[in-house]
């Protein structure tokens, strides 16, 4: 899995979310929850998505370390990694 | 025999179009079967049957608006007997008055409404123009603005003006009539091509109307019932702030422990705790119709879910006091997903005895809500922050989450009110017992 495969379902997963926006249009360092206007309710969606589509597992605890997409593929992509060793 | 009709979704809808037909003529239905698809200023909804038997016959074609409690189709009710004479179309329940043209010098002044406009033009109208071939009479320039703004067809209004000329509370005596889906004596169009309506099965999504055609429909639904409720409803509002660290540890423990796909969004502690603290005050959870108050005939919780395309509906959470954590928050995903995915019921949007909105997610700290009548309560949730907060004596930091409470004052007063948080804030303190 590479960065590029986690960053695409991430925008896949936005994109179902919010079909109104251009996820593509949104920058690696915008806060997604502000910029797309995801509530809590979309946020976990997305997780689900996310969980189901590459195996990770992400804790609440580590929500924090998810505001942007640059943050959040590099966050995946470390859980990933775990996940398959 | 049984009579499927334009459901009243809301105080916000006088019409509504049906949009498909699930079924035809001789197809066996059963109660809680989505039987059509109706569509109002606010959307599609699916649109159950009440009754067990069979499709007599359709009335309505696709396409058609009619008024609520226009009747759509009959049930031949299981275990009834044979179909009685068939039913003839409708007339309508009475012609327009003849019409009496009154001569603007000649309306005496109790007609014309303080706050209309200088007669410039005629003080007295045609309700229709002479080439629609329609029968006219008279009616204030107010009457006609409130007319327009309730969606009431001017034609079907009997003045009691001189001259039968429609004065303003003719016009809102009609708007009244159409919300009581019993009153509804409308004509109905029978045609002979409806038992070749073709089946549409699916998504409540499909719409009759263009996307510029929904947003301005559902802002001016928004409009006429929060207009209704300024108009009607005496508010008063309280707010209080309550502590919520007790709530998010045990929210934090517990969903450390659940799958993912098993977590519970913090919404759900607060709604919970509103179904409960109902039970204690069940004098905000019902109606304000005629001059009285009416229980609901359960706690149904309207969720206001805000649309990604902007405006909001509050599909109801049925029973929400009988559901655990859990189920509610299976109850909430549901309806937000189909909320969001334009495939709500129609019973959801008829159903809520109380308002719950939730601004936490963005920027606002509280909410004073604006009531959905005929409700009587709406219970605001503004985002959880961190502030200071004195115990014992020592001042120290606590996640605070203040509610609010707009209640209609014809049905409590702020005692019920301040009971109702005394409640639900003892509820929020204890979250291993919700």
């Amino acid at each position: 899995m590479t960065e590029d495969d986690v960053r695409q379902a991430i925008v896949n997963g936005l994109a179902e979310i919010a079909p109104e926006c251009d996820p593509g249009a949104l920058r690696g360092t915008d806060p997604i929850r502000r910029t797309l206007d995801i509530d809590s309710y979309d946020f976990l969606s997305l997780l689900i998505g996310l969980h189901e589509r590459l195996g990770v597992d992400i804790p609440e605890a580590d929500y924090g370390r998810l505001g942007t997409l640059d943050e959040m593929v590099a966050y995946v992509v470390e859980r990933v990694a775990k996940v398959e060793r | 025999m049984g009579e499927f009709k334009m459901p009243s979704l809301g105080a916000d809808m006088e019409k509504g179009t049906l949009v498909a037909w699930n079924v035809k003529a001789g197809d066996a239905v059963k109660h809680g079967d989505i039987i059509a698809v109706v569509e109002t200023e606010k959307g599609a909804f699916e649109t159950e049957c009440y009754e067990d038997g069979v499709i007599d016959r359709l009335f309505v074609e696709p396409g058609s608006t009619v008024p609520v409690g226009t009747t759509l189709a009959l049930v031949r009710v299981a275990g009834a007997e044979a179909p009685r004479a068939p039913v003839m179309p409708v007339q309508p329940a009475e012609p327009a008055p003849v019409p009496v043209p009154v001569p603007a010098a000649a309306a005496a002044p109790p007609v014309v409404e303080p706050t209309a406009p200088p007669p410039v033009e005629p003080a007295m109208e045609p309700a229709h123009s002479p080439e629609e071939g329609a029968a006219w009479v008279a009616v204030s320039p107010l009457a006609r603005r409130i007319a327009a703004q309730l969606g009431v067809d001017l034609s079907t209004v009997h003045g009691t003006g001189p001259g039968d000329a429609i004065r303003r509370e003719d016009v809102e005596q009609a708007a009244e009539a159409l919300r009581a889906p019993i009153h509804a004596a409308v004509p109905v169009v029978v045609s002979a091509a409806v038992a070749e309506v073709p089946l549409v099965h699916g998504s409540a999504g499909v719409s009759v109307r263009s996307e510029e055609e929904l947003h301005a429909g559902m802002r001016r639904a928004i409009a006429a019932a929060m207009s209704r409720s300024n108009r009607e409803i005496p508010h008063y509002y309280l707010s209080t702030r309550i502590d919520m660290s007790e709530s998010l540890r045990w929210l934090a423990e517990e969903n450390q422990r659940r799958p993912i796909q098993d977590r519970l969004l913090a919404a759900v502690l607060s709604l919970r705790a509103v179904a409960l603290a109902l039970r204690k005050v069940p004098e905000l959870n019902g109606f304000w119709t005629g001059d009285a108050y009416r229980p609901g005939d359960g706690i149904h919780i309207g969720f206001a879910v805000a649309l990604r395309r902007g405006g909001l509906v509050t599909p109801a959470i049925h029973d929400a006091d009988r559901k655990g954590l859990d189920e509610m928050q299976a109850a909430l995903n549901d309806v937000i997903k189909r909320a969001r995915g334009g495939r709500l019921r129609a019973s959801e949007m008829s159903d809520p005895t109380i308002t719950v909105t939730n601004l936490g997610e963005l920027g606002a700290e509280s909410v004073l809500g604006v009531i959905y009548p005929p409700q009587v309560a709406l219970v605001g949730f503004g985002r959880i922050t961190d502030q200071p907060w004195a115990v014992g004596g020592m001042l120290g930091v606590r996640p605070v989450l203040t509610a609010s409470l707009a209640g209609d004052h014809r049905a409590t007063d702020g005692h019920r009110g301040a009971q109702f948080f005394d409640a639900l804030g003892r509820l929020l303190q204890e979250p291993e017992k919700l």
